[in-house]
């Protein structure tokens, strides 16, 4: 078994430089384990983020919008002669921001096949009363079985059950970080108080900690009648209907879908979180720009020593020229070497990254009771291990091919004249 | 006795760093089999001349004709073949591939051209290697070798691809007496008991002496032969 003679010249020349072959080999390994160790990282940051985020954010949220549009008025009616009527700054008239027809909305999108778990919700503002301690946050009035099933609910309590709020007449499931600055724990009574005046009295029947401190800190669930009751409305009435989808990358369609079948805003998860999704961009921007830039230093690495190896073998390259070997095979003869040197850094760089990204996921996270991470998120996902290759080899393959090239167009004559 | 190359009114120049005639109408029959030297003061154009008798500077006005075929005007593929098969190189400076070792320095131009089997060209070569005395050195680096090894192995790559033309460029020309009469005896052999025919540029008196002719130059014209 013999290589062809290109192959064969070509291994002679790394094998007789090892330590040059070493160098620029390295320079790729690092290029591609920093690539790898970087996006691994900041996905696994992108992908903490999105998970915490979506256990506060429905995949879509129906709720009745505060209109801002006041092209008709009443005024219209009042002057019938066709005058241009003029009417400045019109206060907001009194609305209420409750969906009509939920009743039907909400069976209605139980019909359909893509749909996991409709969530209806009113939410109110309220005084979390126990002794002397005062403390605003916020009730959420829910069914809480279909709640459950939206954010995983059952796997977050920290005491107590979720089921428990269906038996009890005024059960209240409290956040953890509230229960704690209240100094309650299940069984205990709290007093709520809303902002328009209205009193009630709940039981705790359990705790829950999503991992978000915003959220920990101020939020309970009660029963929705519960919610109808404080505020003094009738049974019917809701302000938001939260959806989980089955997959959740059809979120911004059937948002769409929704707001105009049901005359109602519907947001899905990334139009909610606008901000959280800009800065999955700039992290994922950040990365590509770092490990390319990091990549691209290496591929200089390479032609640096591919020119150097070239103006030491001008000679050679005169008398293979002079022996039949055509442009193409000198090309061959040097290319050859930079793309082992690129293909042995890039499958050396991808065990290192691989390594690196392990250890790194094996740190603990600094304990932060807000923050619901034991260590440092990161992903192992093939693709990027993939493109991180291809890359690493398209960079040796374009820092190899111009000094090689340029090595084909020695004239053998010039050389070896004596 | 019949012409195997057939040079006509070759007329060559220099742009750089002034235009400057090298090879004025220089015309040359060579017969086969014979041992040609070309003699003459250094920078008389000796080495232009050859470079363009073995086709690798094409820039050039006349004709040559090689073994029948006009090589004025082929592509440079055609050239590296009709190259490779027809015309063996011996340059001044040995010019072996230092990293390489003797065996696979004689071996690499049968191995490009791709008739043999890797067996075959692997006797051939040690064949080469015996005819000018280096069969025992075939696993070694050739960098490690001496200036007159190197200058045989370097023989005995020119003929590897059997050509019936070897050109050699002062292959004397840094070697001592001693190892220059080694080499002059193997190109006499050469010619007489193989066959081959030799044009070897020199400015080695006695070296053109022995020669079965030899063609003398100066300031880019042949003077008489
Ligand atoms: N590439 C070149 N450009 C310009 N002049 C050259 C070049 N190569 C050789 N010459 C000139 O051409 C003349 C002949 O050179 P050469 O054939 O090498 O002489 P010789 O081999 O007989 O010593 C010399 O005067 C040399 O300076
Ligand atoms: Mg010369």
């Amino acid at each position: 078994m013999s290589l062809p003679v290109n192959l064969q010249i070509s291994r002679t020349h790394l094998l007789s430089r090892k330590k040059q072959t070493l160098v620029a080999m390295l320079g790729v390994t690092f290029g591609i384990a920093m690539f790898i160790l970087m996006i691994s990282f900041m996905k696994g940051v992108n992908k903490f983020l999105e998970d915490t985020m979506l256990q506060a954010t429905p995949d879509i949220h129906i709720y009745n919008d505060v209109k801002t549009d006041y092209t008709r008025t009443v005024a219209g009616d009042y002057y019938k002669s066709g005058e241009l009527i003029m009417i400045h700054h019109p206060k907001p008239k009194h609305v209420n921001l409750n969906i009509r027809n939920a009743e039907l909305i909400i069976n209605d999108l139980m019909q359909n096949p893509d749909v996991a778990a409709v969530s209806p919700h009113l939410s109110t503002q309220v005084f979390y009363n126990y002794g002397p301690v005062q403390i605003n946050g916020l009730i959420d009035g829910v069914d809480i079985m279909q709640e459950a099933q939206l954010y995983g609910l059952k796997e977050k309590m920290i005491t107590g059950r979720v089921e428990n709020l269906l038996t009890s007449n005024n059960g209240i499931l409290m956040g953890q970080g509230l229960t704690d600055k209240l100094n309650v724990r299940v069984g205990d009574m709290v007093n709520l108080a809303t902002p328009t005046g209205t009193f009630m009295r709940f039981r705790i029947e359990g705790t829950f900690q999503i991992g978000i401190g915003t959220i920990d800190n101020i939020k309970s669930y009660v029963n929705t009648a519960s919610v109808q009751q404080l505020l003094g409305k009738d049974r019917s009435y809701i302000t938001d209907i939260n959806v989980k989808l089955k997959d959740i990358h059809l979120a911004s369609a059937y948002a769409k879908s929704f707001q105009t079948k049901y005359a109602y805003k519907a947001d899905d998860w990334e139009t909610s979180n606008a901000s959280i999704m800009a800065s999955f961009l700039i992290r994922d921007v950040l990365t590509y720009v770092v490990s390319i830039t990091l990549l691209i230093v290496a591929g200089f690495g390479i032609y640096n020593i591919m020119t150097m190896t070239i103006n030491s073998k001008m000679k050679d390259i005169a008398i293979l020229k002079a022996q039949c070997f055509a442009r193409k095979d000198i090309i061959q003869i040097f290319l050859s070497q930079s793309l082992v040197i690129g293909v042995l850094g890039a499958l050396t760089g991808i065990i290192l990254g691989f390594t690196l990204s392990y250890l790194l996921s094996q740190v603990p996270f600094p304990k932060n009771e807000n923050i619901s991470l034991k260590f440092f998120p990161v992903i192992f996902e093939p693709k990027h291990y993939i493109f991180a290759m291809m890359f690493g080899i398209v960079t040796t393959f374009i820092a190899g091919f111009m000094p090689s090239v340029k090595a084909s167009k020695i004239d053998p004559v010039a050389i070896l004249r004596g | 006795m019949s012409i195997i190359l057939k040079a006509e009114k070759l007329n060559k120049f220099f742009h750089e760093p002034d235009k400057f005639q090298v090879l004025n109408n220089i015309s040359i029959d060579i017969i086969k089999s014979e041992f040609v030297t070309i003699n003459g003061k250094s920078g008389c154009g000796k080495s232009t001349l050859l470079y363009l008798l073995s086709t690798l500077d094409t820039d050039y006005k006349g004709t040559i004709t090689i073994n029948d075929t006009v090589v004025t005007g082929l592509s440079q593929n055609q050239l590296a073949r009709f190259r490779n098969k027809n015309i063996g190189f011996v340059f001044q400076f040995h010019f072996l591939l230092p990293e390489f070792t003797v065996l696979q320095n004689v071996m690499i131009p049968a191995q490009r051209l791709g008739i043999h089997s890797e067996k075959e060209i692997r006797e051939l070569a040690n064949e080469k290697l015996k005819l000018v005395g280096m069969d025992t050195f075939g696993h070694k680096v050739s960098s490690k070798l001496s200036g007159g090894q190197q200058q045989r192995v370097a023989i005995a790559r020119a003929l590897i691809n059997e050509p019936t033309i070897i050109m050699a460029d002062e292959p004397t020309g840094n070697l001592d007496s001693a190892n220059a009469q080694t080499i002059f005896n193997i190109f006499k052999e050469l010619s007489t008991a193989k066959g081959h025919t030799i044009i070897a540029v020199t400015h080695d008196q006695d070296f053109a002496k022995n020669s079965d002719r030899t063609i003398h130059m100066m300031d880019g014209q042949i003077v008489d032969n």
